[in-house]
């Protein structure tokens, strides 16, 4: 069982492949298809605000089973330019991209966890976690 | 991978097949834009069935599909969104309100065989 899985992210078929890796990893905790969805469409978010932003960047996903509880956590990462005002930049409909301004808000509402640091010309990171159901 | 993308009478009909990337969803956009006007089509059918996610891109960029070639004189409707994919999208925040949908390419057949049937098409 592979519980942690690297994607470079600096094109758009890096974004689909982050999906599809991130889709593998989570179908191994039993998560419904409903969350399956919602984990990889979070991250596609995740991944494409790399891509606008910063160019390049990685993103990391990891099993965490932490407390009794298994979960996925996806690290978006990246040393581009960074968010000089993260209040603005995760309220819905605001962007300074091409975007509608839903991708890192979006992100938010598909996830349980979701954390986000980022300084100027150092980077930007975004952790986010979904917890599987308890097994019976 | 590009859509194919078939001519049916007087609609255009595009079945997405894989995984797309945003450039994938791009080319769709101007192919679509591009071939309304070749074919003088009425009505465009997208199928998204095989689709297992649509992120804000692919929505957004679906809706600009609806917008553009509705501005080029033909009813676009969007087919075959999963019910996981549907919850994933109202979750996000896009839920293409200003878009037809319907159910399956079935169902959207019907639907733009109604909204383009002219009054007094039969007349002629």
């Amino acid at each position: 069982m592979t519980d942690e899985v690297r994607v470079t992210v600096s094109s758009d078929a890096d974004v689909v492949a982050a999906r599809e890796k991130g889709r593998e990893l989570s179908a191994q905790l039993g998560f419904s298809s409903i969350d399956l969805t919602l984990i990889v469409t979070a991250i596609s978010e995740v991944a494409r605000n790399i891509l606008l932003y910063a160019r390049e960047g990685e993103i990391v996903l990891r099993l965490d089973n932490s407390d009794g509880q298994h979960g996925i956590v996806v690290v978006a990462r990246d040393d581009g330019p960074g968010i000089p005002d993260l209040d603005l930049a995760m309220r819905d409909s605001y962007s300074t991209g091409n975007g509608l301004g839903l991708g890192l808000p979006g992100a938010r509402r598909l996830m349980d966890e979701f954390e986000i640091k980022s300084e100027i010309s150092k980077g930007t990171t975004i952790i986010m976690k979904k917890w599987a159901p308890e097994r019976v | 991978m590009a859509v194919p993308i078939l001519k049916q009478g007087h609609y255009l009909i595009a079945s997405i097949q894989a995984a797309l990337s945003d450039s994938d969803v791009l080319q769709l956009q101007d192919d679509l834009v591009e071939q309304v006007g070749r074919f003088r089509s009425r009505g465009i059918i997208v199928d998204v069935t095989a689709l297992d996610v649509m992120d804000s891109f692919a929505s957004r960029s679906l809706r600009g599909i609806a917008h553009m070639t509705r501005l080029r004189g033909a009813e676009t409707v969007i087919v075959g969104i999963q019910p996981e994919v549907a919850f994933a999208m109202v979750q996000l925040g896009m839920s293409l309100e200003d878009v037809h949908t319907a159910l399956d390419l079935e169902e959207g057949l019907t639907f733009l065989d109604t909204q383009l049937k002219e009054p007094g098409d039969g007349d002629r």
